[in-house]
């Protein structure tokens, strides 16, 4: 950042820029031109849909005019009506347990699964074995979630999936069931993100790590440091900052549990359980045209993520960490 | 750089002496960077060997990582009925086409961001920071797709509303920003105009974080389903994951669907098809892989991002 703003400040040195628009619109035609459709773009599909979030104050229904556009000019206006109608609903509570037994369980299980990784790749010398092992772990992140879903499906099925053969060998009648089971779907979720984002999430911890000194660590052996107290007074110190970074991110993430991976997994048996904001915005919403309530519910989601960025940003700075801005 | 490193550790490793049970220790962490890495593959080669077997012995071994008999049915199937072919063919149209649209709204836009002589900059920055902090949500953006732009059923339902990726765009941006002044400055003496340098100046000298950002956007669309199922419903259009998800979960749909003559084989490779079906809308990333893994361990992608 500053080193852009140094930049800018030499540059403007050499050429003294003349203020003017027009003349900047004059000297530099094309630059104009060219950013003609990227401007575009992000009119239409990111600051349409920011004012089509009315629909949330609104009783709005497609009916209401002969196209969209005209239905969201004559919907009438009802307040907080409708955020009302999604708070006191049947839903909100279930929903919010769901999402929130997901996420949390991410910060507690899945969180922590990349900062591990990262810290045993860290202690590998071997440079050939340390690349053929990064190279595998990374690959599930490629991989799409119908491709995941889809091996989980064959490798946990009751009629012919290996694992769960497996472990009907081991454990009889009690093995356990992933694909249906309620009680084991927020283990599943769990299990499939942690086998597809472990190894690629290593990747800005060991950047963090390539740049500690070596010497630090020369230095904490004269001195007798084994490799607990290494880790501890130097690779940990080292990465402390990007793991603030990470949690407060994912801290913002908190009601977005996503919608592609827990749809795919979803079933008649593991419903009452697999509900979340997400799936609720897309089946209301999308699938039953409740556009009103779902768009009210899919702002809520994203004012609490602004608020907990927000909040996690100031509580990491209260203990003196640099946080995200 | 990083490599002079290592070498340096381990010389002064082995001159410090280990303790026994520091040496126990470190078998163990190779022990369990093993484990993950085994773990991560298993599912792969266990889905690639089921779809070469036949259908007798994957019913009657449990687990192989090579069968014995080695059987192309299941991909004979695939190639010779609609579904899966098809979908193949419409997912390579939508990766194609997507990804060159990407490319273009992207470099389009990043580069007039990356001048620094480019007045209104802070402004159109601004704009694109915004889109990265909030959105309007699924259900407008839905309904301006669906509703109002009527893309419904057409590809341009899939290239359009994703064109720009912000952090992608922002990446190129940075590559931009980063090419020495005086290549430009060269071409300015000589008369050319800004879309002169963009074209035969700054893209070609680009083309390491091009090839890499054109990758990650193959990659997501290869990869994207839900939105190929919100918006194409017509089963001539649909792309290999929701064929692929239609496969697996919905098993009925291999018999019934398929206009495909099974005197040939006896009884439809059901399990193998499934497994090959998975193969095949896997193999294509499998490939590309090794590319962009060139590139984003290189620090690319992580570490511009900051910038």
């Amino acid at each position: 950042m500053t080193k852009t703003k140094t930049a800018a400040r030499s540059s403007t040195r050499k050429k003294p820029v003349n203020g003017t628009w027009k003349h900047a619109l004059q000297s530099h035609k094309w630059l104009y031109i060219l950013i003609i459709p990227g401007v575009a773009y992000m009119i239409v599909f990111n600051f349409l849909p920011m004012l089509g979030l009315v629909m949330a104050f609104q009783d709005f229904s497609p009916y209401n005019g002969d196209s969209a556009i005209d239905a969201l000019i004559h919907s009438p206006f009802v307040g907080l009506d409708v955020f009302k109608k999604f708070f006191t609903g049947p839903d909100f509570w279930r929903l919010l347990k769901n999402t929130l037994s997901i996420s949390i369980a991410s910060l507690i299980f899945y969180f922590p699964m990349p900062i591990i990784l990262a810290l045993l790749l860290n202690e590998i010398r071997c440079s050939w074995y340390k690349r053929v092992s990064q190279t595998l772990v990374y690959i599930p992140h490629f991989i799409s979630m119908v491709i995941v879903a889809s091996l989980t499906y064959q490798l946990f099925n009751t009629s012919d999936g290996y694992i769960y053969h497996l472990l009907q060998q081991v454990m009889g009648k009690n093995a356990p069931d992933f694909l249906s089971d309620s009680g084991l779907f927020v283990p599943l979720i769990l299990g499939q993100n942690i086998w597809k984002e472990t190894g690629y999430g290593t990747i800005i911890f060991l950047a963090a790590l390539a740049g500690v000194d070596v010497e630090l660590y020369e230095a904490a052996r004269v001195d007798g440091a084994g490799r607990w107290k290494q880790m501890w007074h130097i690779t940990l110190p080292a990465i402390k900052a990007t793991i603030v970074i990470m949690l407060i991110l994912k801290v913002g993430q908190i009601l977005n549990t996503g919608y592609e991976q827990i749809y795919l997994m979803q079933n008649s048996m593991n419903r009452t359980v697999s509900d979340v904001f997400d799936t609720y915005i897309y089946t209301k919403g999308i699938e039953g045209g409740q556009y009103s309530l779902s768009t009210a519910a899919g702002l809520f989601k994203s004012l609490v993520g602004m608020i907990m960025v927000i909040g996690a940003n100031k509580l990491a700075k209260l203990f003196g960490e640099s946080g995200l801005y | 750089m990083a490599k002079s490193k290592m070498v340096y550790r381990t010389k002064h490793a082995n001159r410090i002496k280990r303790t026994p049970g520091d040496q126990v220790v470190q078998v163990l962490i190779y022990l369990i960077i093993a484990f993950c890495a085994i773990v991560t593959v298993l599912p792969f080669i266990y889905v690639v060997a089921g779809s070469f077997a036949t259908e007798r012995e994957l019913t009657e071994r449990a687990f192989f990582l090579f069968p014995k008999e080695i059987s192309l049915n299941a991909y004979q199937y695939i190639f010779k009925t609609g579904d899966a072919l098809r979908g193949l063919r419409n997912s390579i149209l939508v990766t194609v086409v997507g990804t060159m649209i990407n490319m273009f709204f992207s470099c389009t836009l990043a580069y007039p961001l990356s001048r620094k002589y480019f007045k209104g900059r802070n402004f159109f920055t601004n704009m694109v920071i915004v889109t990265m902090l909030f959105s309007g949500g699924m259900v407008p953006s839905y309904i301006l797709i669906a509703q109002i732009l009527h893309l419904t059923n057409t590809y341009w339902a899939l290239w359009l509303p994703g064109a720009i990726n912000a952090f992608n765009m922002i990446i190129i941006k940075n590559y931009f920003q980063g090419i020495p002044q005086e290549l430009e400055e060269a071409a300015r003496m000589d008369g050319c105009n800004d879309l002169f340098i963009f074209w035969k100046i700054i893209l070609p000298v680009s083309k390491p974080v091009l090839a890499s950002i054109s990758l990650f956007y193959a990659v997501t669309h290869w990869n994207s389903y839900f939105n190929a199922m919100m918006y194409i419903n017509d089963r001539d259009m649909e792309v290999i994951q929701i064929v692929l998800r239609r496969i697996i979960f919905l098993t009925t749909s291999l018999t019934t669907d398929s206009t495909f003559d099974w005197g040939a084989f006896g009884t439809p490779p059901e399990k193998a098809v499934k497994m090959a079906t998975t193969v095949v809308a896997t193999v294509p990333i499998l490939i590309v892989y090794p590319f962009i893994q060139k590139y984003f361990t290189k620090g690319v992608m992580v570490g511009s991002v900051k910038g």
